[in-house]
Parts: structure tokens; sequence; C-alpha cells
């Protein structure tokens, strides 16, 4: 081949070649689910809003649809968001509000049973406060725990009264836990995730939604 | 006893292996697009893949576990066989396997071999090792590149504890790949290129034993490789190189990626392996007797024999975790009657004499290149070859010092300690030979040279800081953290990756008659060098500081250290781009040739011409002294490369009648 | 090598110098003042600290090796400079080097020497190894070597992804997620976990030990001083491995009392609900498991995994 063949060969190459790679980047290293932003906080509080799901519409979650899943209330339109990221500004009151659209399963530690971390040691069911709950026995039966283990919050979501699997569900078979806590003052990722083994089919429950961002772990943003 | 002992003439002419019949029809004309090739094997991965995970989605479709966790492993495993199958199809591997079987005349690899000189040789499946050895070569660097520019993704993400470039998911998926990437595709970085080229030029061979299995041990490892990063479209696989069960029974479609191509991989290691021991026992060119086999040869037949005597563990792991992540055959649960600690020990078990897999070519490569650049033979050839069996040996029985918390049998901890310490007995030899060949010698410091310099320096520190894991109270500490990382990062980034880029340097011009910029060369070296210790010495630091292996997020203290290795990783990574420059720039623009023996070595491959003819020797060469002997006065040459005819019969034939055994 | 093979007059005429002297009386300093750093300077500051009987044997481990390896590295690079100086090609001499093919005197002094070392190395670590009861190790559920004296404290560390728990068998068996020990105490560690491989690694007490579903691994150390402790996850556990850390305390044994008890009335609640103490963890041994089932319509805690018999249904 003459010089002038062989360079061209190799622009084409190197171009192929790095146009990959950022390609492969873009695509599967830096993509992932969107974060809700709540950081504008009203007097000193934000509410967070989120439902559990047994599974969901394919429409809306066409990667896997058949995964237990979270959504979060976006505050600024007020739809459903998939998604398990959100960002809140840092020492500050935020009241969550979980909606349970999914069936129980027990807890693989009892342990997780209890409610720890929130603004007064306790979390509302419906209503009724609550303090431990057996998940194995009742009189409540949980579904998930909403857990960010650094600030040492754990809360146990009671089961809804009916399954559904077209999330997000929009309709008033649901549960109701509310709990609240303070964020740290340092800001940064706090990761979150829930200790009941609900990833279903998965061995000992714990893959899947467990390990996957969007579905039953995520981050909490901490801003200044 | 072999088969290319004698010189050509004497032979009855006959088939050439994996040739056609001397009486077969020419194969028929095609246009190139219907010559098997890279195009027709892609084809046949495609179709192949479609057609197991059409087979899956019938088979499994509907059970439960499959509806439930929305994933079809089924699917996706037979996928990825019958792709590698129809891969394989495609250029033809099965091609001459059916015309035998069926009893028409065997052409379509002799049509591959002939009809395509040039470039496009290089897309097929060519039977010459010499082919087979430039497609492992560029394909081994495209490999280490891609495990490269992982490995820059995982410094950037280390850059900051508390901000992150990439989300959790993303780093373990990216540690995952890079450190599956370079485990198992290193593995022939250097028997893939430089052995399979080199080994017969240098035991005075025309070829090597196995044609077939030699382009089937290349082929397989793009289908391993493009398996392997497939994993990343699923998420990635969360468990690192090492796959603990049951993590890795547990996570989602990756592993199937990881276990398939890892499979893959150990298949095409037990082919290489297997070839070359056969090559290296009965190719030898008459006069190549063991006391002459050039040290690099030795290193390369101990290695065979750890990836033939270990490789097939490994495969066998591999298929037990996909069969429990399928068919729910519970190797690895507890709960069931299997064990996680059957995982450790399958795994470990190739696992350490894969880690001697990397390091033992490094050593060969090595001690091939410094008594060419000291001018004087090797000091100590025997404690080098025995050095070499030793540490092969040895490396059998260490698994369990992976496992010394693991809670595994704690009363075999000593015994462990022990035949780990051991074996830093013959990897010792390694420097004793290196300063026994120093001594009075002429160094010449050439671009190889360097290489090989940097080489013994990086071994030097990976090698004792390996004692410290080998003792169970320091291991204790130092056990899955950087410090680990590090050290064999030493070892293997600093050894192997030091070795093949020294014997790059100075086999290149043999492998393609081109000569690598030299000044090039030199600034590759020396900021690799600088850089690649700049990245890795503080690591050992980080991990007795206490950061675990595998970490996205580290303790706040330790960011200034964290960010020092991540900046020079950067310049590290800059330094191997200097490489590629160079090997680009050398072997596509500039093309300065280089056609005969340029550093004066008395290596047999050394005595034919740059690239080396077809059939490599015009007779098989007649061995008469072995390959050090440098400054020795009134040595014979090294090969007589036109023996008379009959000479060897002859001999043989004296032998006979006194009795000896031939 | 260092062979004293005396001043033999080169081809010049001028004396051949005593290569190996020279190379001895360069290297000697360098090794001797490595170690005599090693020793004073930097060994009190060795990790992991010597806040534990088994990180003081650890840290000693470490500082006796580098005490070991120093030398002979420091011989090697000084050997090696020595070499690329005195031994470099010079411009115009074609020549080729003494074709010295081997020498069995040095090969076997090396093989001998090298030898040594690694023996006495392995004697050593295994005297650290024993003595200390296994050095902060996992030792499996049948320890070989167990700390003298008296019943040690007991703590249960349960690894689950991706959060440690502690219980404490001998006060009543109540589980928590922080850890706490008393001074001056021997411990027994018993490691185990719900799922997949972690490890226990409490950084500070030097105790490192795999925590594999449905086994029992011990480990034993004896906190000698008061302060906090670092433990972190050192398997690869999946998604937030990095993230598994928890900073343990060691106090008074008159504050471990008082923790104790405060401990034990809290969590009585909890406690009830938990299933009954044994030494590995099997939550699927509740005894009222199959009301869950029968009300929910599951197939278990583990995910279905392996199908409605596993769990084992009740």
């Amino acid at each position: 081949m003459s010089l002038a063949a062989r360079v061209t060969t190799l622009i084409v190459a190197v171009l192929a070649v790095v146009g990959g790679v950022i390609f492969v980047v873009a695509h599967y290293l830096l993509g992932g689910p969107p974060t809700v932003d709540f950081a504008a906080a009203t007097s000193g509080q934000v509410n967070v809003t989120m439902q559990t799901d047994a599974s969901s519409d394919p429409a809306t979650v066409p990667d896997h649809p058949t995964w237990v899943s979270y959504f979060i209330k976006s505050p600024a339109s007020g739809s459903w968001v998939h998604t398990t990221l959100f960002q809140v500004p840092a020492h500050t009151r935020v009241n969550v509000t979980i909606l349970g659209y999914d069936g129980s399963t027990p807890v693989r530690n009892q342990v997780w049973g209890q409610v720890s971390g929130t603004t007064g040691g306790v979390a509302d069911y419906g209503g009724k406060p609550v303090k431990t709950v057996n998940g194995w026995n009742g009189p409540y039966l949980i579904q998930h725990t909403f857990a960010i283990p650094s600030l040492n919050l754990s809360v146990p979501v009671e089961a809804g009264p009916a399954t559904c699997t077209t999330g997000p569900c929009t309709n008033n078979q649901h549960s109701t836990t509310t709990f609240s806590f303070m964020t740290p003052a340092q800001p940064g990722a706090y990761r979150w995730q829930c200790f009941v083994p609900c990833g279903l089919s998965y061995l000992d429950g714990n893959g899947g939604p467990m390990q996957t961002f969007g579905y039953m772990t995520g981050n909490m943003q901490v801003v200044s | 006893m072999a088969i290319d002992m004698q010189p050509e003439s004497d032979r009855q002419p006959g088939r050439e292996p994996g040739g056609r019949e001397p009486d077969a029809p020419p194969p028929p004309a095609r246009p190139w697009w219907r010559r098997p090739a890279v195009h027709t094997a892609l084809a046949g991965a495609v179709i192949g893949y479609l057609l197991g995970h059409l087979l899956g989605n019938v088979i499994a479709g509907q059970y439960s576990q499959v509806v439930n966790s929305g994933q079809n492993d089924y699917a996706i495993v037979l996928g990825y066989v019958l792709g590698t199958l129809g891969w394989l199809a495609g250029l033809g591997v099965f091609s001459d396997l059916l015309r035998q079987m069926t009893g028409r005349p065997v052409h379509a690899t002799e049509e591959a071999r002939d009809a395509s000189a040039g470039l496009a040789r290089y897309f097929r499946y060519s039977l010459d090792h010499k082919v087979v050895g430039l497609q492992y070569l560029v394909g081994m660097i495209g490999f280490f590149l891609t495990g490269g520019l992982l490995a820059m993704a995982i410094r950037t993400e280390l850059l900051s504890p508390s901000y992150h470039v990439f989300s959790s998911a993303t780093y373990t998926a990216i540690v995952g790949e890079h450190g599956t990437m370079m485990m198992m595709m290193m593995s022939s970085l250097i028997l893939g290129p430089l052995g399979n080229y080199l080994l017969p030029l240098m035991i005075g061979s025309k070829r090597m034993a196995f044609p077939r299995i030699e382009a089937l041990s290349f082929w397989l490892t793009p289908a391993a490789y493009i398996v392997l990063l497939s994993g990343l479209m699923f998420g990635g696989f969360p468990f690192g190189w090492t796959g603990y069960a049951p993590l890795s029974v547990q996570a989602t479609q990756g592993a199937d990626a990881y276990a398939v191509a890892f499979g893959i991989m150990g298949i095409s290691l037990i082919l290489l392996g297997f070839n070359i021991i056969v090559t290296v026992i009965c190719y030898r060119a008459p006069g190549m007797h063991w006391g002459r086999l050039p040290i690099f040869v030795w290193a390369m037949l101990t290695t065979s024999f750890l990836m033939v005597l270990a490789a097939p563990v490994l495969v066998g792991a591999m298929y037990m975790l996909i069969t429990d992540r399928t068919v729910q055959t519970a190797f690895f649960t507890d709960d069931l009657g299997g064990s996680s600690y059957l995982w450790e020990n399958l795994f470990w078990f190739f696992g350490h004499p894969e880690v001697y897999i990397l390091a033992l070519p490094g050593f060969g490569v090595v001690s091939e290149i410094l008594p060419v650049f000291c001018r004087k033979p090797l000091f100590g050839y025997k404690v080098a070859a025995a050095g070499m069996v030793g540490v092969t040996l040895l490396s059998f029985f260490v698994w369990q010092h992976h496992l010394f918390d693991s809670g595994i049998n704690p009363d075999m901890r000593p015994v462990f300690m022990l035949t780990t310490e051991l074996i830093s007995i013959p990897t010792g030899f390694i420097f004793l030979v290196a300063m026994g060949t120093f001594w009075k010698a002429k160094i010449r410091f050439t671009v190889p040279m360097l290489f090989a310099l940097g080489f013994y320096f990086n071994f030097l520190i990976g090698g004792i800081s390996g004692v410290y894991l080998s003792d169970v109270p320091a291991d204790t500490t130092e056990h899955g953290t950087f410090f680990v990382m590090a050290h064999f990062h030493y070892t293997i980034m600093g050894g192997l990756i030091f070795a093949f880029m020294a014997g790059l340097y100075y086999w290149l011009p043999k492998m393609m008659g081109i000569r690598l910029n030299q000044t090039l060369g030199k600034i590759h070296f020396w900021t690799m060098f600088v850089f690649f210790n700049a990245t890795f010495l503080p690591l050992f630091a980080v991990g007795m500081a206490g950061q675990p292996r595998r970490v996205y997020t580290y303790a706040r203290s330790l960011e200034t250290l964290n960010d020092w290795v991540s900046i020079s990783s950067f310049l590290l990574g800059v330094s191997i781009l200097i490489f590629v420059f160079n090997f680009v720039y050398s072997t596509v623009i500039a093309r300065v040739h280089e056609e005969g023996n340029p550093w004066n070595s008395r290596g047999l491959e050394w005595q034919v011409s740059s690239p080396p003819p077809p059939g490599n020797f015009a007779r098989v060469p007649v061995v008469l002294s072995g390959p050090y002997e440098y400054g020795v006065k009134d040595a014979p040459p090294v090969a007589d490369l036109d023996p008379p005819l009959g000479v060897i019969s002859n001999a043989y034939a004296a032998a006979a009648a006194e009795g000896a055994e031939v | 090598m260092p062979a004293a093979d005396g001043t033999v007059a080169d081809g010049a005429g001028r004396p051949e110098p005593n290569h190996g002297l020279r190379i001895f009386l360069l290297w000697l300093p360098v090794a001797l003042v490595a170690d005599l750093l090693i020793w004073f300077v930097w060994g009190p500051h060795l990790p992991p600290g010597a806040m534990s009987t088994s990180a003081a044997t650890q840290q000693s481990a470490i500082k006796i090796m580098s005490v070991m390896a120093a030398p002979v590295m420091a011989l090697v690079l000084v050997y090696g400079a020595y070499a690329l100086v005195v031994w470099r090609h010079r411009e115009g001499d074609d020549e080729d080097g003494p074709p010295i093919h081997g020498n069995t005197r040095v090969s076997v002094t090396w093989i001998g020497v090298t030898s040594v070392i690694v023996l006495s190395l392995a004697v050593f670590g295994t005297v650290e190894l024993a003595g200390p009861a296994g050095a902060g190790a996992g030792e499996g559920n049948t320890p070989i070597w167990r700390p003298s004296g008296g019943t040690p404290l007991q703590v249960q560390v349960i690894g689950q992804q991706w959060r440690w728990t502690y219980r404490y068998p001998q006060f009543g068996g109540f589980e928590t997620t922080s850890l706490m020990l008393p001074v001056g105490e021997n411990v027994q560690f018993n490691i185990t976990s719900l799922d997949v491989i972690h490890s226990f690694w409490a950084y500070q007490l030097g105790v490192k030990a795999d925590a594999n579903p449905d086994i029992n691994n011990v480990a034993y150390t004896k906190p000698e001083h008061t302060g906090q402790v670092q433990v972190r996850c050192a398997e690869l556990c999946g998604l937030w491995h990095a993230d598994m850390t928890t900073v343990g305390q060691v106090v008074s044994l008159s504050a471990f009392n008082a923790w104790t008890a405060t401990a034990r009335t809290q969590l009585a609640a909890l406690t009830k609900e938990l299933p009954p103490y044994t030494l590995t963890y099997d939550p699927n041994a509740v005894a009222q498991l199959g009301k869950v089932f029968q009300k929910a319509g599951l197939s278990g805690a583990g995910g279905g995994f392996y199908g409605s018999q596993y769990p084992v249904q009740p």
C-alpha cells in the first residue's frame, strides 16, 4: 500500500476506535436514572413522596418492568419519576411519605423491623406510630425498608392491602408510611437501600432490583 | 519420534500438515466476500446468538424464575455459546472437519493460506504460525488497551471520596471488567504472539505441532473479548475478576458474560499450552537438546504446563457457575448442600497458577534478552531452568494463601505459609541468574534492555511484597486491601507488561522486519517506568492505611494519596499512548526496514532473514551449540542452516549402531 | 556475585578491582541504615498499630519482615546499580564479556542463604500465628489457637448486604448495629453472613475474617487500649461494598457493662422477635414464617431463587 493509503486507513481506524470509546462511555458508563431535586426547602422542611410497586408498566419502565421498584414524585411537575436518586438540602428536616403498593415479604434479619434514626424514633403507619414491627407475625406486615445506614436511619415500610403491578399506581389501594429525619450537615451522596429480600428469583432475594439504581436502592444527594 | 527431525529432501513427498492432498483439485476461486474471514465470522456469530437466544426463550421463557426475575440466563448463555460456535463456523474452523467426514478433498484452509497474501490473511483462519503470532500480537495489544482504559476510569472515580463521576454500580462493573479483561486475556500476552511466532524459529522447526489448534486458540480470544465486554450492556458484573459465589450466582445477566467469556478463554489457554508443549517436545531440530533450549522456550514450556493443568479447573468452575445460575444446581449454595468455599477453592486452584502463567513468560523474555545485551553467556542456565520448573511445581500447592482469613481448615495455614514462602526460592533464581550475568558484563542500554532492567526492579518490589502476604499475621492486615492490589500490579504490570515491551522492542524487527523508533522507545520506557512506580508504590501505603480493594469511596484522609496515584496513572496512560503512537508510526508510516540481526544475537531465530521466509528454514537446521555462547573463543555457529543431505539419517544410523536409543 | 576472586590483572595491565569487596562495602551501610530506620523510626508507627494483641502481632510481623527484606532488597539494588555503572558498555569496545557460564559455589551459597531466610520466616510466621490465638485471622468453626484463661466475651458479627450487625449472646442475645468492646478482655468474634461472602475487618484491632453464609468463622483478639475501631468489609460483596463501614468503640469495662445493661433494656422488644441465638444465622428458623407465607402467598425470604422448596417451608 502507498503511504497515503496507509495514513488514510490509519485515520479511519483511529476515528472508529475513539468514536467507539466515546459511545461506550456515554451510553454505559455515564447513563443512569435522573435525579429528583428537592433542594428548594420551604421553611426548613422538604416533603418527599415515594411509592413502591410490585412491578411496573413496561411503557414507563422498559428495562425491567417485572422488578419491584420505587417511584419518586417530582415536586416540580407532580408526576411520578422512575428513579431512586433525589437531592435534598443539608441540615433540613425531610418528611417522607411512602405509599406502599406492594405485598409483604419478611425481613431476613429481624433487626430491620425496628424503626431507628427518625425524628422521635417512630414511623407512622396510616397515622398510628410504631417503633418495632415484627415483619414475620404482624400485626403489621412489611414490604420493604427505607434505610440510610450512614445516618443509622432504618424504617420498615408497611405492606399494602393489594399488590399493584402497573407502577406508577394512582389508586388508593395502598398503605401509607410516614416519618421524618434530619439531613446531615456534611454534603455528599448518602446511599439508601432496602433490607427486605425483595429481588424475587434472585439468590437470597438480594440481586436484581436490590442492586440496581432506579429500583430498590439509590442515593440521597445532600447539597449545602 | 519427532516428525520434522529430518531435512526436507530426506522425506517422502506428501501432504503438508493442514494442506490439501497433492492430487486434490485446486480450490474453486471465489470472490473475497464469499471466502471465510472476519465478516463471515461476525455473521455466523450474530446468527448463532439469535438462535441460542431463541432456543433459551423457548426452553425457559415460562419458568417462574425467569418470569419473576425478568432475566433469562438460559437464553443469554445459549446465545453466547452458539454465537461463539457460529463465529468459529463463519471463520471456516469446521469446514475441513466436515469435508473430511464427508470424504471430500480438504481445501478450505489451504485456500485461506494461499489465496490471501497481504493483509487479508490476517483476518482469516490462517494456519501459518507467523500469521497467528501477529494476529495474537495486535489482538493482545487491543485487549490490553481496553483494560487500560477501564483502569483510567477506575482512577477517575477514585479522584474524590465524595464526588462521584460514576455510580457505585458502574464503578463495580468497571472494576470487574478491568480485572477480568487483564487477568484472563493477558494470560496469553507473551505466549500468544511471541510464543506462537518465535517458538518454531527458536527450536528450528518449520511450524507448530497443531496449526489448527493454534489458530483456534487465537480465534477464541476475540470471542471471549466481545462476550466479556457485552456484560456492560447488562449492567456489568459486581464481583471483580474473582467471581466469588454466591455473589456471582446472585448477580444479574452480566455474570453470564463473565462466566462464558472466562470459560472460552480457559479453553483457548488449554489449546495454546497443549500445542506449545507438543511442539517443544517433538519439534526441536537435531542438536537442539534440552541443554541448548533457549531459556525463553523453557519459560514457555513450563507456562504451558501450568495452562494445561490449571485452566481445566477454571473451565469446570465456570461451567458450575453457569449451571448454578440457570438450572440451579446449587454447587455454591450452603443451604442446599453446596459450599461457598467450593468456588474459592476451585477458583484459586486455577487462580494461583494463573499468576505464574502471567509471571513465567516474563522471566523467560528478560532472561533471554539479558545475555544479548550483556554480551555474556547466561549465568547458571540450569539454575534458571530449574527455577522455572520449581515455580511450576510449587504453584499448585499454594492456593490456600488467598483464603487465610476465610476460615477454611486453619491448621493447614503453616503448611501453605511454608509452600508460599518456598516459592520465593526458585523465583529468587531469576535474580541470581541476572546478577550473575551482570558480573563483568558489557551492558548495552538498548530499549529492550531498559525494559528488562525495569522488569527486575519492579519484580523485586513485587516479589518482596509477596513475602509479606505469605505470612498469616501480616496478611491479616494486608489481605483484601490495596496492598495486595499494588503487589500484583508490580508483578503483572511491572513484570509481565515490562517484559512484553522488552520482547516487543527486541523481536519486532524479526516478526515484521520493521524496527520500532528507538528514541520514542526510550521516552516510552522512562515515562512508563517512572509513572508506573509513581502509581503503584503509594498504593502499598494506601492499602496498609486501611483502604479495601474495589471501593468507589474511601476515607477522606486518604484523598491526597489517591489523587497522587490517579494523576500518576493518567500520566502512565500517556506513556502507553506514546507506545501506541510509536507502534503505529513505526509499522504503518515510517516502516524502517531491519532485515538482518540488529542486536547481533546468537539466537537461532536471528539466523534467518526478517521476517522469516515461509516455512522458516529452507532446510531443517542442525543445531551446533547453545544460544548464549557470547565471548567463548572458537564457539561454533549456533546452527548449520544448510546441513548436507543425509547428515541426520547417517548420524542416527551411527548412533543406532552404537546401541543408543534414538 | 560478590565472589572474592581477588585482583586479576586485565588485558591492559591495570589491576582489576575487587568488585565483590566494593559491592559489600557499599551494601553494608545501606542495609544497616535501612534496618535501623525500620526498627526504631518506622516500626512503632507501622500499621495496624498496637491497639490489641492481634494488631500488635501483625505490626511486629510486618516490622520483622521489613528488617529481613531490606538487606536483601538493598543487595540486589546496590549490586544492580554497581553493575550498571561499572560494567556498562564503553564506546569502541566491541569485545564480548568473559564467558562465565555459572559458578556452583555462588549458586549454592545463594540457594542456601535464601532457603535459610525463607525457612526461618515460615517458622517465625507459625510462631506468630499460634502464640496470640491465630493473630486475629478467621479460624473457621473449630479454632485450634485459642486464648488462655476464662471464657472470652462473645460477639456474633452478622454480615448482610450491606451492613454489619452485632449480637451479644452473653447479654441476652440482643442485636445492634453498633460494636462496643471492653478493654483488656479476650474477645471471640463469631462471624457469619446472611447472604454472600463478606469479610469483617476491624482495622485497629487487627481482626480480619471472612463472613460466609452458614459458616461460623471464629477470630480472637484482646483490645489493650480504648479508642475507635474502623470496621470495613474487605471482600467485594456487591453494590455497596465500599459503604459497609461501622465505627466501633473500645471502652473501659465499666462503661461497657453500663452500655450492655442499657442496650439490653432498650432492645428488649426487638430481642423477643429475634430467632434464638445460633452460631450461624438462619432467618428461616423463625417460627411464624408459615403464617407470613400463607397470608401473603409468598415463596419466602430468599427471593425464591430455588423455588418453593427453598427455604424450607414449614
